[in-house]
Parts: C-alpha cells; sequence; structure tokens
C-alpha cells in the first residue's frame, strides 16, 4: 500500500522547515533508518529517516523549498512492485514567502493620533536611524560577539554552547570567532559551573553563563542568591559580581511541568540581583549589551518561542538600552496594560482589538523587572485611572501584585477600577495540549479584562 | 571492592532468551512508532527515544523480583515498558490523552505507576539518582529485601547531587543499584568532552562503593551483572554501580541536528553492535527459535505497538477540569 511521508516536526516549536536536500531519489528503495532528507528549521538542519521500508514512488516537493508546512505530505513510499496512486499530485512549492514579520510591534505606525501628548513611544535609538530586520536569536548573538569583541574579560560558559552552538542556537559562531578558550562547553554541572562563573567574576572577569533554560538554573540557585548577588554587601562594597545569567525562560510548547516556568517573580524579589527580560529584538540587543556591561549580577530572561521572531533593531555601532527604563509600546488613554516578554505578545494583540472596540489601551514594555520603571506606570495610570498587568508567572507573589501594590500606594485617588493581575494558571504546566493552552495566559483574558476594568 | 569488567553470563532457557528478544523488539517498535506519532505532530513537546539501548533495561528487569523499584530520567519508554507497564497507556500518556499514566499530565518524560514501582520519568539531569537512594532507604526502613535501580546518563554522572548521594548511600548502606547508562553522549557532549575520569563507575571507590562496567549491547551480559548488583544489595553490603556501555542510535531528543558524531559511527554500532541482532542470532544459531518463531513474534510485536498507536489516537483529551486536579492531595482527615 501507498503510504504518503510528511514533513515531520522536528522540535517543538516547529510549523514548517526547508527541505533543504533530498538523499532519494524517486525508485530508490529504502528501509526503516534510512535518511531520506535534510530539513532546515530556524535553529538547525537535521536529517530525517524513513520509517517504513519501501521503495520512493514519487517526490512531491522539491528541495530547496521553503516554508512547507508540517504534516504536508513531501513524497510517496510504495511497497515493490507498486505504482503511485494517481491523485499525489506533486504540491506547489510553497515559495520563500517573504519574512513578514508577525504584527508584532504595531506601535509606531498606528499610535492613535488624539494620545495624551507627554506619551512618548519614540524608539530607542535617534530618529533617521537605519534599521534592519533581526530576529531575536540574532540579536542576542550579536550583543554577545560584541561586548567580547569590546573586552577580553568577557566570556561564555555553559552546556552546548561552543561545539554545538547553543542548544537553541543563540551562540553561534562564537566558537568560531572567540576560540574555546572563550567559548566554552561545561560538563551538566549548574551548581559548580554557575559557581565557577561567581569565582571568576570575583577574580575581574566577565562572566555570560547560559543555562539551558532557566528551569536548570534551580540547580544553581543557590550560589546565584547567595554568592553572586550578596556579596558586594556582604564586603562592604570591596569586591561585585559582574556577571550575565542568561538562557530561555518560561513555557516553550508541551515540554511539561518540569521545563515550563517563569522565574521573574522570583528572583525579582532579591535584593542585589538585577533582572531582565527582554520582547523585541532590539531590546534583546540593547539589554544584553548593558547587562555585560553592568557591575552587578543580571538575571536575563529569554524565551524560547520569541527567539525566531523578526523586528527592527538600529544599524548602530554600539547600542544600549539603560536597565529601569519601560518602553511605552503604544500609546493609549483608556487602560493601562503593562507586561514584559512574551506576555507583550498578548498584551499587543489585545490593544489591537480593543481598538476596533473602541478602547485605546496603552501598552508598557517594562523590559527590566529589577530595577523597576515604576514612574513611568504610574504616569500612564495617573491618564488612564486603569490597570491590567499581564505576565506567565504563577499569580501568587506575581510581579503584577508588586506592581499593583506600588499603584495602590502612590496613585489611589488615581484608580477607577480594581486592577487585574493576568498570570499563568496556578497549576503546575500540564502536557496535554488543551490543558496547556488553558493554564497560560491568552490574548482573550487580556480583552476582557481590559473590558472589565473600563466597565464597557 | 569488585573492580573487574563483568564476562559472566547467566544461562538462561531458550523460552527466556525468546522473552528478551521480545521485549527488546517491543521497545524498539514502540518507540520507532513514537518517533512517527511525533512527525505528525501527535506527540509534542520533548520525545527522548530508548533505540539503541533496550537490552540495559531488559537485562536489568530479568534480574529484579516483585517490589523492587526504578527511577529514571525522561528518557525512560524503555524502562516502562520493561516493567511491564502497558504499552497503550505509555503511548496515550506521549499523546497527551486522558488514556495516559497521567491522564496527559505527565507527558513523555513524566510517567508513573504505583502498581509496577515505577517512580518516574524526570526531567532535571541528575535529580532521580537521590530520588532513587531514597526509595532505597524507604525499604531498608521497613526491613524488606528490596533493592532500587536508580538509572542516570553519562552526562547526569558529573552532577553533584549524585556524590552527595553516594556518600550517604555507603554510609546508611542503603540497597540501591547506581545504573549509569553510558550510551557516550550526554546531547552533543561525549563523555570525553565531558570528564577526564577514566571511567565513571570507578568513581564510586572514592566512597567505598564496589562496581562494574558491563557490555550493554548484550543482554545476557547484563542480566548477569544485575543479578550480582542485586545479590549484594539485598544481603544489606550497601550500594553497587553498574556503568553499561551502550549507544542511542536516533538523536538526543527529537530536534538533534546530529552533528557531533559521523552517521558512520551509528551505522557501525548498529551493524555490528545491535542488541536485538546479538539475541536473534544466538536463538537462530542455537535452534532456540526458528525464523518462523521469530517473524510471529515480530508480528505479535507490531500488532500490540499498532494497538497501542490506535489507543493513543483514540482515547480524548483530558477534561478541562483536570487542569485543577491533582495539585495537592486529599486534605488530613479530621480526628485521625
Ligand atoms: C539540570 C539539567 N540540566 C540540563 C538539562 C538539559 N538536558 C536534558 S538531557 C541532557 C543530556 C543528558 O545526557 P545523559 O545524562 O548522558 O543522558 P542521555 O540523554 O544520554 O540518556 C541535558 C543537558 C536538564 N534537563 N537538566
Ligand atoms: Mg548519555
Amino acid at each position: 500500500m501507498a503510504t504518503e511521508i510528511l514533513m515531520p516536526a522536528l522540535s517543538p516549536t516547529m510549523e514548517e522547515g526547508t527541505l533543504a536536500k533530498w538523499l532519494v531519489k524517486e525508485g530508490d528503495t529504502v528501509s526503516a533508518g534510512d535518511i531520506l532528507a535534510e530539513i532546515e528549521t530556524d535553529k538547525a538542519t537535521m536529517e530525517f529517516e524513513a520509517v517504513d521500508e519501501g521503495t520512493i514512488g514519487k517526490i512531491m516537493v522539491s528541495e530547496g523549498s521553503e516554508g512547507v508546512k508540517v504534516n504536508t505530505p513531501i513524497a510517496v513510499l510504495v511497497e515493490e512492485g507498486e505504482d503511485v496512486p494517481a491523485d499525489t499530485q506533486a504540491e506547489a512549492p510553497a515559495k520563500a514567502e517573504p519574512d513578514t514579520a508577525p504584527a508584532a510591534a504595531p506601535a509606531q505606525a498606528t499610535a492613535p493620533a488624539p494620545a495624551a501628548p507627554k506619551t512618548d513611544t519614540s524608539p530607542d535609538w535617534p530618529d533617521g536611524t537605519e534599521t534592519r530586520k533581526q530576529t531575536v536569536r540574532e540579536s542576542l548573538r550579536d550583543a554577545m560577539a560584541e561586548e567580547m569583541r569590546r573586552t577580553q574579560e568577557v566570556f561564555v560558559m555553559g552546556e552546548e554552547v561552543a561545539e554545538y552552538e547553543g542548544a537553541y542556537k543563540i551562540t553561534q559562531g562564537l566558537l568560531d570567532e572567540f576560540g574555546a578558550k572563550r567559548v566554552i562547553d561545561t560538563p551538566i554541572t549548574e551548581h559548580g559551573f554557575a559557581g565557577i562563573g561567581v569565582g571568576a567574576a570575583f577574580g575581574g572577569l566577565r562572566p555570560i553563563v547560559e543555562f539551558m533554560t532557566f528551569n536548570f538554573a534551580m540547580q544553581a540557585i543557590d550560589q546565584i542568591l547567595n554568592s553572586a548577588a550578596k556579596t558586594l554587601y556582604m564586603s562592604g562594597g570591596q569586591m561585585g559580581c559582574p556577571i550575565v545569567f542568561r538562557g530561555p525562560n518560561g513555557a516553550a510548547a508541551r515540554v511539561g511541568a518540569q521545563h515550563s516556568q517563569c522565574y521573574a517573580a522570583w528572583y525579582s524579589a532579591i535584593p542585589g540581583l538585577k533582572v531582565v527580560m527582554p520582547y523585541s529584538a532590539s531590546d534583546a540587543k540593547g539589554l544584553l549589551k548593558q547587562a555585560i556591561r553592568d557591575p552587578n549580577p543580571v538575571i536575563f530572561l529569554e524565551n524560547e518561542i520569541l527567539y525566531g521572531k523578526s523586528f527592527d533593531v538600529p544599524v548602530l555601532d554600539d547600542f544600549t538600552i539603560p536597565f529601569g527604563k519601560a518602553r511605552i509600546e503604544r500609546a493609549g488613554d483608556d487602560v493601562t496594560i503593562v507586561s514584559f516578554g512574551i506576555g507583550m505578545t498578548y498584551a499587543l494583540e489585545a490593544a489591537e482589538r480593543l481598538a476596533a472596540d473602541g478602547i485605546n489601551a496603552e501598552v508598557i514594555n517594562l523590559r527590566t523587572i529589577r530595577p523597576m520603571d515604576t514612574d513611568t506606570i504610574l504616569a500612564s495610570v495617573m491618564k488612564t485611572n486603569r490597570l491590567v498587568t499581564v505576565e506567565e508567572g504563577y499569580p501568587q507573589s506575581s510581579v503584577g501584585n508588586f506592581i499593583t501594590s506600588v499603584v495602590m500606594e502612590n496613585a489611589f485617588d488615581h484608580l477607577d477600577a480594581p486592577v487585574i493581575n493576568l498570570c499563568g494558571k496556578d497549576v503546575p504546566m500540564p502536557y496535554a495540549a488543551n490543558l496547556e493552552k488553558l493554564a497560560l495566559v491568552t490574548t482573550d483574558e487580556v480583552v476582557e479584562a481590559a473590558h472589565k476594568v473600563t466597565y464597557r | 571492592m569488585a573492580t573487574r569488567k563483568s564476562t559472566a553470563k547467566s544461562n538462561v532457557s531458550a523460552d527466556e532468551l525468546l522473552g528478551y528478544y521480545r521485549d527488546m523488539l517491543l521497545i524498539r517498535r514502540f518507540e520507532e512508532k513514537a518517533g512517527q506519532l511525533y512527525g505528525m505532530g501527535l506527540i509534542g513537546g520533548f520525545c527522548h527515544l530508548y533505540i539503541g539501548q533496550e537490552a540495559v533495561v531488559v537485562g536489568l528487569e530479568a534480574a529484579a523480583k516483585e517490589g523492587d523499584k526504578r527511577v529514571t530520567s525522561y528518557r525512560d519508554h524503555g524502562h516502562m515498558l520493561a516493567c511491564g507497564m502497558d504499552p497503550k497507556g505509555v503511548m496515550a500518556e506521549l499523546t497527551g490523552r486522558e488514556g495516559g499514566y497521567s491522564k496527559g499530565k505527565g507527558g513523555s518524560m513524566h510517567m508513573f505507576s504505583k502498581e509496577k514501582h515505577f517512580y518516574g520519568g524526570h526531567g532535571i539531569v541528575g535529580a532521580q539518582v537521590p530520588l532513587g537512594a531514597g526509595l532505597a532507604f524507604s525499604d531498608m526502613y521497613k526491613e524488606n529485601d528490596n533493592v532500587t535501580f536508580a538509572y542516570f546518563g553519562d552526562g547526569a554522572a558529573n552532577q553533584g547531587q549524585v556524590y552527595e548521594t553516594y556518600n550517604m548511600a555507603m554510609l546508611w548502606s542503603l540497597p540501591v543499584i547506581f545504573v549509569i547508562e553510558n550510551n557516550k553522549y550526554a546531547m552533543g557532549t561525549s563523555v570525553q568532552r565531558a570528564t577526564k575520569s577514566p571511567s565513571l563507575w570507578e568513581r564510586g571507590a572514592a566512597y567505598g562503593i564496589a562496581g562494574e562496567e558491563v557490555d550493554g549491547m548484550d543482554v545476557l551480559a547484563v542480566k548477569a551483572a544485575g543479578e550480582k548488583a542485586v545479590a549484594h544489595c539485598r544481603a544489606r553490603k550497601g550500594p553497587y554501580i553498574l556503568e553499561i556501555m551502550t549507544y542511542r542510535y536516533r538523536g538526543h531528543s527529537m530536534s538533534d541536528p546530529a552533528k557531533y558524531r559521523t552517521r558512520d559511527e551509528v551505522q557501525k554500532m548498529r551493524e555490528e553492535r545491535d542488541a536485538i541482532e546479538h539475541v536473534r542470532e544466538l536463538l537462530l544459531q542455537g535452534k532456540h527459535a526458528s525464523e518462523e518463531d521469530l517473524k510471529a513474534v515480530d508480528k505479535e510485536i507490531k500488532g500490540i505497538v499498532n494497538d497501542a498507536a490506535e489507543f493513543a489516537k483514540e482515547s480524548p483529551e483530558p477534561a478541562v477540569d483536570e487542569l485543577w486536579t491533582d495539585i495537592y492531595a486529599a486534605e488530613v482527615p479530621q480526628n485521625a
């Protein structure tokens, strides 16, 4: 019986890929385990194996085709002597769709004209600066490379950062350029290498420690809190710890309870740490460069789902974003939505939909959670009188809870509705697809909350 | 303290040998099917296949008795099948359905069976090692003679908590067998790039723990070493380390570009050292089974795996209320 060979999903977040190369041709016989093709995802090129034996009856998607959706039939496998069924026609190869960046940062273009005049939504770079589209992944890599070129003291270490070029390909090319002295693969020993990083920082270096994901940094959290965060204080200001701990944080897709946690609120509770969570590629670049230069330990929380998203990044020799400065991504005067990291995706989508309902939301991208730009939040709340916070972490002791208390203390009289803190649900992350969706914060929930606080 | 490479082989009957063939083949075909379902998008997230390593769990299960416990990492499908868990329940967990061992809430990396004394399925590299010692502690405390198999990888063997555990396990003579499944790689890092120790099991010597290296592509060698380790633990002589030399044929997980080893290296292992082929030859050469007998086994296994896949596709997604259950156990009874 003829079976269709479908475009495989080769990673938890893959939706489409490039069929880079066929290693078999029509008429070849294959057995289970033979490599059929090379498929490129945004992370890597991977080999795709046959699961059954048979003869390649027809190749339906030619090599070099980009944007082939997962589950598209790419070839037909027939049994010996069998013909290719007539109804399997070669798909018109989905040719390289131009990189249409998702409607991610519509702020500048669509900011409603009547917005309060003082609200500054200008980008982080001077007017007229050239920009280009770049993924978050590329801009993180560029930020590290630029700082490594600037200062010999900067080095990168972590699991699979050198030869493998990063489990999520963030350190791509760094080993080639900087060599094994400065791009260092570690064994799987988070507590140990985090401590070694802290010691190296005490010794005058500027380590960038990559955690494959922040879930694994829990093995190392003692060194981060007790050694990195407190030493400046305990030494009466003599000895600081200039170190960056970075890696993906929060939920990816279907990776279950032990691999899907947001640590923003956790680390932001600790005096001595700075905590950063970029949303866009320009955030990622400017903030990571700043983090590497900062003389304090910085927790830099990235997001796997955002890695592949493209945004405008300024073409500048040296672009940094100061800590403690939120960015108003979209101006509005009906409700303030504060978020950070991937939460911004929901906040901005919601703002777009709310605009259609006649509600103008002001969307604040916090960027650094500690230090926090509470001035920008308060100024906005004093204008809109309503506040919704959006994050992926757990509801109890969330970042939103902290923001709420700041607003209560400083702008109580300006509030026209109780603040709503939207968070991930108060449960460990389930694996099942339907439950995972319910556990995460959604755009719908943001829209609903905005309606609720505006009473319309 | 034992310091030899194990060469002793169990004497097994033809029936037993055929049983190992069947059990290993079940794991392989199950995993192939899982890979297929992943490609179709029916399984999501991380999915770590056990193909190539089948002889490890099948050999050790042959040395276990009722009540013995096991705990392992995320690469856990083989362990579950080998200890008798239902392929349907395992596959349905992979697809995240109600019929799965964790009602779809755990996924590939997180499954458990109280009935089969399987204590998971853990995602944090190395974390299961102290858990295994703790399970052994519970048996010691209850004064029974059960043992625990604590499985971990060559990569996990570098985690600090492993050595904290070694020390206490020996100090308290815990009946735990530390099973290092040395498949030569931790993701893209070969053992040689992660440590200068010439062998992993020998590290136990620093704590006074006995151990040995075992050929993990030979199910009989694994079984023999397992029997020795089990006897040592049941006799309350303390923990035992088995460093089982094995090989994973597939990528670390489904998303592994596999640039850290050559295709030839993998091919050579498959062709020359395959554990299932090895038993197949023993069966045929010893005239313990005919080609026809083995074909019948293949067919039976294919049926089991297809049924499991069918079940895993048909089983519904968990009810939405399940999101909120199982976070806390029931309250303490009043006046208890
Ligand atoms: C504490 C921790 N660090 C990193 C990871 C990511 N990770 C998952 S599996 C793995 C490799 C483990 O290799 P090994 O112990 O040899 O087991 P194998 O996968 O070969 O079975 C890594 C680095 C993790 N899950 N937990
Ligand atoms: Mg390994």
